[in-house]
């Protein structure tokens, strides 16, 4: 790491929100050194709550955001929050209104609100966004919240940054319930019912608790529908609705993943039924239910050992990401060096060659480094060796 | 083949991805009572058409509120828009604000609205990049933005 780099790490450890700010830009930039100075976060990492909230324009996803963190912040935690909006299509550029939202906390320095832009290449955003959660948990942040617009598998890849994601659902239309079943049911920890202020609240509650009912059967096999169902029942009812025997959900999670202690129980594998909670954001209503249910979603995690399978999957996922992204770069240069996609594939148009040959012949030198670093790995191997004994 | 030359590529290729990346992030802000908010929209719009990121900040916001914004979005580029006449007083509270962050340097700041000519010098002297008045082309300020965006 260079010493502008280092400095600004120090800087940001030390708490100067410029320099945090001024890190994600970095981040979001891929400028020359981001790499080292995320790496280097790392180590400072893994105390923050990460909370990913998803759901339709317009759902009222910001506007809770703000409630969240005005409720964290009242509690004495400190909360960041990424809200990531679409970019023009055409011109790259953006109009980032979710901020607008977010007034009671604003003038507040303790939340830190961060814009991104959905330009570029979307898989490098899941990249971006997952680094700029760090650059926030280093920083020292308790709780990071995640806002997406959840409308694609893209979206789908950024909350599944968070620890805990929480989907939203305006009241009203089955028909919103129905495109919520294509991949983004299956990443709901908690169903936020929000704008329960408005007509039909009720039932889309009801819809979504029928809709998770199935799921389970499904989930279950053959095995045993009928428990299944009993099961569902007993985890979902209670939460369904603002408040009523809220309690004794959360008891009842935190006893059964405390009382399998050293047994661990393999015959029930510890499972989380998505819980349901009406909310207005609007003025607050329902947002202290919403958040005992986010904490009890985490506790669930921790306890049940759930946690780090997760965060093992996210960083493998991670690592496959960066390798492809690398892979992909190291290829382009080779593309560039062969002369070009253009003029290549106006070869293959006019007869001179064919996909595969190029492709063969692009990817040769690198096969031939590879080999070569196959070649004297067995000799690092050893060296490493001889260093431990 | 020496592996020098591929480094060299390879640099190339890094710089170009990062032009390419880098875009103008611009908060376009409201401060105080204004509520005229008509020039803020079609320059927030213009900017955005143009590639620029743009936060808009929404109306009544104060010079503490734009600053905290300012510096957590690192903006290349800061907007402000004031049409009421309480430029003098809301102007210089955001430069300082900016100064106690240490984001003043590398922050363009530009002033639209109605501001009188004999107010200008004034602002400049606060450190404002230019003022826009009612009429100006929107092409020329996009021009400007694009030219005295800060290096970073
Ligand atoms: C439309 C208008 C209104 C509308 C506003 C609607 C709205 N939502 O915006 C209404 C009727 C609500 C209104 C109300 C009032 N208004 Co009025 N209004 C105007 C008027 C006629 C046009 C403003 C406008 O929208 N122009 C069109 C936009 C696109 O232009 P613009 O805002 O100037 O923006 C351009 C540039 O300035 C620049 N720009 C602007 N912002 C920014 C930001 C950046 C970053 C950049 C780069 C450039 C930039 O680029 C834009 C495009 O070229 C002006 C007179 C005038 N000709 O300016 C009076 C005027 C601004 N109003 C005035 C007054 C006094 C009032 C009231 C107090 C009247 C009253 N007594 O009730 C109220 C106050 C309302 C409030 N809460 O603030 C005075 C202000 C006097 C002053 N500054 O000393 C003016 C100048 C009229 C006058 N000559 O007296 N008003
Ligand atoms: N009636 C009602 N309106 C709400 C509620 N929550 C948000 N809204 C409004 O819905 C609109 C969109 O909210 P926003 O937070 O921007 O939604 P987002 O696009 O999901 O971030 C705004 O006008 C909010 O005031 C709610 O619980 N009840
Ligand atoms: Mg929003």
């Amino acid at each position: 790491m260079n010493a502008d780099d280092r400095e600004l790490l120090d800087a940001l450890l030390a708490g100067e929100h410029r320099a945090l700010a001024r890190t994600i830009s970095k981040i979001e930039n891929r400028a020359p050194g981001y790499r080292e100075l995320v790496s280097a976060l790392y180590a400072h990492t893994g105390n923050a709550d990460v909370i990913g909230i998803t759901g339709s324009p317009g759902a009222g996803k910001s506007t809770l955001v703000d409630k969240l963190a005005e409720t964290y912040r009242e509690r004495g935690e400190t909360v960041g929050i990424i809200a990531i909006d679409p970019s023009s299509p055409f011109t790259g550029g953006a109009v980032l209104g979710d901020r607008i939202r977010m007034a009671s906390t604003i003038g507040d320095m303790d939340v830190f609100v961060r814009s991104m832009s959905a330009r570029g290449t979307l898989g490098g955003l899941s990249t971006a966004t997952a680094d700029a959660v760090k650059a926030m948990d280093a920083f020292g942040k308790d709780k990071i919240i995640i806002e997406t617009v959840g409308a694609g598998q893209n979206e789908v890849d950024i909350v599944r940054t968070a620890d805990t994601v929480a989907v939203l659902v305006p009241p009203g239309s089955g028909d919103s319930i129905q495109t919520l079943k294509a991949g983004i049911l299956e990443i709901a920890d908690v169903f936020a019912v929000n704008k329960a202020d408005r007509d039909g609240a009720d039932r889309t509650v009801q819809e979504l608790r029928e809709m998770l009912h199935i799921g389970e059967g499904v989930g279950f096999g053959g095995s045993g529908h009928h428990g299944a169902d009993a099961m569902a029942d007993d985890r979902t009812e209670p939460t369904a609705g603002t408040g009523a025997g809220n309690e004794d959900r959360g008891g009842n999670t935190d006893a059964e993943a405390g009382a399998d202690g050293d047994g661990n129980d393999t015959d029930s594998p510890a499972e989380w039924t998505p819980s349901i909670v009406e909310t207005v954001a609007t003025d607050g209503t329902g947002v202290d239910t919403f958040i005992d249910e986010l904490a009890a979603h985490k506790s669930f995690l921790v306890d049940s050992g759930t946690h780090a399978e997760k965060v093992r999957e996210r960083y493998a996922e991670e690592i496959r990401t960066l390798l492809r992204e690398d892979i992909n770069t190291l290829l382009e240069t080779e593309l560039e060096e062969a002369g070009g996609v253009e003029d290549l594939a106006e070869a293959v148009r006019t007869g001179d060659t064919d996909p595969y040959t190029i492709a063969t012949d692009v990817l040769s030198p690198v096969a031939a480094c590879l080999e070569e670093a196959a070649v004297q790995a067995p000799g690092l191997e050893s060296e490493s060796d001889a260093d431990r004994h | 083949m020496s592996s020098d030359q591929d480094e060299d590529s390879q640099s190339q290729h890094h710089t170009q991805t990062a032009e390419r990346d880098r875009s103008i992030r611009c908060l376009v802000s409201k401060v105080g009572l204004d509520g005229h908010d008509r020039g803020a929209h079609v320059i927030s719009r213009a900017f955005r058409d143009a590639g620029f990121e743009v936060i808009y900040s929404g109306l009544h916001k104060a010079p503490d509120e734009i600053v905290q914004a300012a510096v957590q979005e690192d903006v290349d580029v800061l907007g402000i828009s004031i049409l009421s006449g309480a430029h003098d007083t809301l102007v210089p509270k955001i430069m300082d604000g900016l100064e106690e962050y240490g984001a003043r340097e590398d922050t363009l700041v530009l002033v639209g609205g109605v501001i009188p000519d004999e107010d200008r010098p004034e602002l400049e002297d606060e450190g404002v990049a230019a003022i826009f008045g009612p009429g100006t082309s929107i092409e020329e300020t996009i021009e400007f933005v694009r030219e005295n965006a800060p290096e970073r």
